[in-house]
């Protein structure tokens, strides 16, 4: 395991911060009517999309998840930028078309959300092959969740990746739920790290709310998808929080079972640990919160103030 | 002018594209090394080389999803999904992917992708590779979908198709073997622009991919009766050239729409919704279609001709409704 710095430490930690913040922030406008749709909140397992994202070039892919705002936040999306497609306005940058949930960024590397599960996972590949073909050096993250694993294309995508080496590498948010079932109930094999093996691939598994021990892991993995070594699928093992969407009763769940989720918090435990290494202080702790949640403000204004995306938007792009 | 197979006119505009254009690849089942199934992709693998022509596993939906990927990043794949009846693997990736990048991103990138398959029966392939399924595809938003018949046609569209920055389906007939004439020299055709294969005055009839050989046969017999149609190869069903259809629509007054997929719900059932709308006074007689019946396609080649339309069910259908036109004045 290579040191990771204070300084990094400390990104680390106000990366986290912010996703946790924003998506307090996205269930109250959800909340309120002010985000349409559903939202699947990423609460308890945001240090697996921060953690993946933080090693990677700005050139660099990644897909987008229904829980994926870890992601945009790791990729250092302006937060105005985000929160501007999050309220349906035309300066995000599908303009209101996808919102949260499909938003699709080529600019920071951000290749959308397919509805079907799975669907992304070949696009990813596809666009690793890319990448391979003009020798670019871009390495791609394909990012789902432990019900995907269940797909088809899982298994059509990482025998093509490993076979012809693409530079890209596969992570798993397991939080052991696809949607209102049990992983228990519709997986024959729970530890879908070992499934890499049938791959010819190497696999990898880590406490997914431990952000150290992820961002260690997606580094050597994208070390080795970068050098041409081929692709890595890496396990991250998570707690979900909350239900599938906002406003899910979880009346198939153990109330048991979502007490002992939230016991496991990948923010106060990296907090804990900064503090108890006097890279944080309560003090400066605060002053990030705040700071912190000042820009999710000003980004809420902004979005706000924006336009709404218009009638005649609906009728653009569906050509060329 | 030199005569052609149609399927060794695709193999020219394949290797005429690589030639062009380093950013085109083909990828699919056994398209490198063996050089296609069918030969489409004959000596592709020997010029190109592994990078550009791509031997996959027997994964539709990756290699559909991989195409889409690569396009939206600058490649220009074209995609082989060997029979239409297997694009039902590779739906997902097609309709939810291809068809959605460009709309979804609002227009941050754009899916050059072109889907080649081989659709239709007439060969004894039973059931599970001879359907016709393009009335599928034209009920997507986003997606183009191109049927040629003809050796001169199929060459023209697939290089048009190649380098529109669209999604395409671009669906390939049985009669690989079929000849036809085409110029020495490069040439491209338009995407949308309908042919008029023949001239007439008594029936217009709207057509694609391989039928259009037996609505061709059946012109030279019913001229023989007297009887003159007007055939239009649609070759491009999405977009719709509808304005070739109006055109003859208003000089005949009678129409019909014969095609080898499945009547019911057919994309013939839309051309003659579209015709009812627009030019409904202009119609001396009840439009004709012509279709497969709702059943599967069967294997021998007795029960096969039963469900698919065949010659003798375009020559009655025009018939009649010339019969109907006479009874009406």
């Amino acid at each position: 395991m290579g040191e990771v710095s204070n300084e990094k430490k400390k990104e680390l930690f106000t990366l986290l911060l912010k996703t946790r913040r924003l998506e307090e922030k996205l269930i109250e406008l959800m909340t309120t009517g002010e985000v349409a749709g559903w939202f699947h909140s990423n609460l308890g397992q945001e240090a697996v999309g921060v953690g993946v994202t933080a090693y990677l070039e700005p050139e660099d892919y990644i897909n987008n998840t229904h829980r994926g705002r870890a992601i945009i936040i790791g990729k250092r999306v302006p937060l105005k930028r985000f929160m501007a497609e999050a309220l349906g306005r035309k300066n995000g940058p599908c303009e209101g078309i996808s919102g949260e949930m499909h938003y699709f960024d080529l600019k920071y590397g951000i290749l959308g959300q397919s509805g079907t599960l799975g669907g992304q996972i070949p696009v990813a590949v596809g666009v690793a092959l890319a990448c391979q073909y003009r020798k670019s050096d871009q390495v791609v993250i394909c990012i789902f969740g432990d019900g995907t694993v269940d797909e088809g294309n899982f298994h059509e995508s990482l025998n093509i990746a490993s076979l012809w080496k693409l530079p890209i590498v596969f992570v798993v948010e397991n939080n052991g739920w696809a949607q209102f079932t049990p992983q228990k109930a519709t997986a024959s094999q729970v530890d879908i790290w070992r499934k890499a093996e049938g791959y010819n691939m190497l696999g990898k598994v880590v406490d997914g709310t431990d952000i150290l021990e992820v961002y260690e892991v997606a580094r050597e993995a994208i070390a080795r998808a970068r050098k041409g070594d081929g692709p890595t699928l890496i396990e991250c093992k998570v707690r979900r929080w909350e239900g599938h969407y906002i406003g899910d009763p979880q009346k198939y769940r153990d109330p048991k079972d979502i007490e002992e989720a939230r016991r496991v918090d990948p923010l106060s435990k990296f907090q804990k640990r900064l503090m108890d290494e006097k890279i944080l202080t309560l003090e400066s702790m605060n002053e990030l919160d705040e700071s912190v949640k000042r820009e999710i403000e000003e980004a809420i204004q902004f979005a706000k103030s924006s336009p709404v995306a218009s009638r005649e938007q609906a009728f653009q792009n569906v050509y060329v | 002018m030199k005569e052609i197979t149609y399927v060794k006119a695709i193999n020219e505009a394949l290797r005429e594209e690589l030639a062009r254009d380093d950013s085109v690849i083909v990828m699919g089942e056994d398209v490198g090394i063996s050089g296609g199934s069918f030969n489409a992709t004959k000596g592709l693998f020997e010029a190109f080389g592994s990078k550009r022509i791509i031997d996959t596993p027997i994964s539709e939906s990756a290699i559909a999803g991989i195409a889409v990927g690569a396009a939206i990043s600058g490649l220009r794949p074209v995609a082989e999904i060997m029979f239409m009846d297997f694009t039902a693997l590779a739906m997902d990736s097609i309709v939810n992917s291809a068809a959605k990048m460009r709309y979804m991103s609002a227009g941050q990138c754009k899916a050059p992708v072109v889907f080649r398959t081989l659709g239709g029966g007439g060969v004894s392939a039973g059931p599970g590779h001879s359907q016709s399924l393009e009335s599928w595809f034209c009920h997507v938003p986003g997606l183009k979908v191109v049927y040629p018949s003809t050796p001169y046609d199929v060459k023209g569209l697939l290089k048009s198709s190649i380098r529109d920055d669209n999604p395409i389906i671009f669906i390939e007939h049985k009669f690989l073997r079929a000849k036809g004439e085409i110029p020495e020299e490069e040439y491209t055709l338009p995407l949308g622009q309908a042919d008029v294969k023949r001239e007439g005055s008594d029936v217009t009839v709207v057509t694609w991919g391989q039928l259009f050989f037996k609505v061709a046969t059946s012109a030279e017999k019913l001229a023989r009766e007297g009887i003159n149609i007007e055939i239009i190869d649609l070759r491009t069903l999405i977009p719709l050239d509808m304005k070739t259809i109006e055109s003859s629509v208003k000089k005949t007054g009678k129409l019909v729409i014969a095609h080898e997929a499945v009547k019911i719900s057919g994309f013939g059932a839309e051309i003659a919704a579209s015709v009812v709308e627009h030019l409904f006074d202009y119609l001396d007689a009840p439009i004709r279609r012509i279709g497969a019946a709702f059943t599967p396609i069967p294997w021998g080649t007795v029960v096969e001709n039963a469900v698919l339309p065949q010659e003798a069910d375009i020559i009655s259908a025009v018939k009649d409704i010339v019969r109907s036109r006479q009874a009406k004045n």
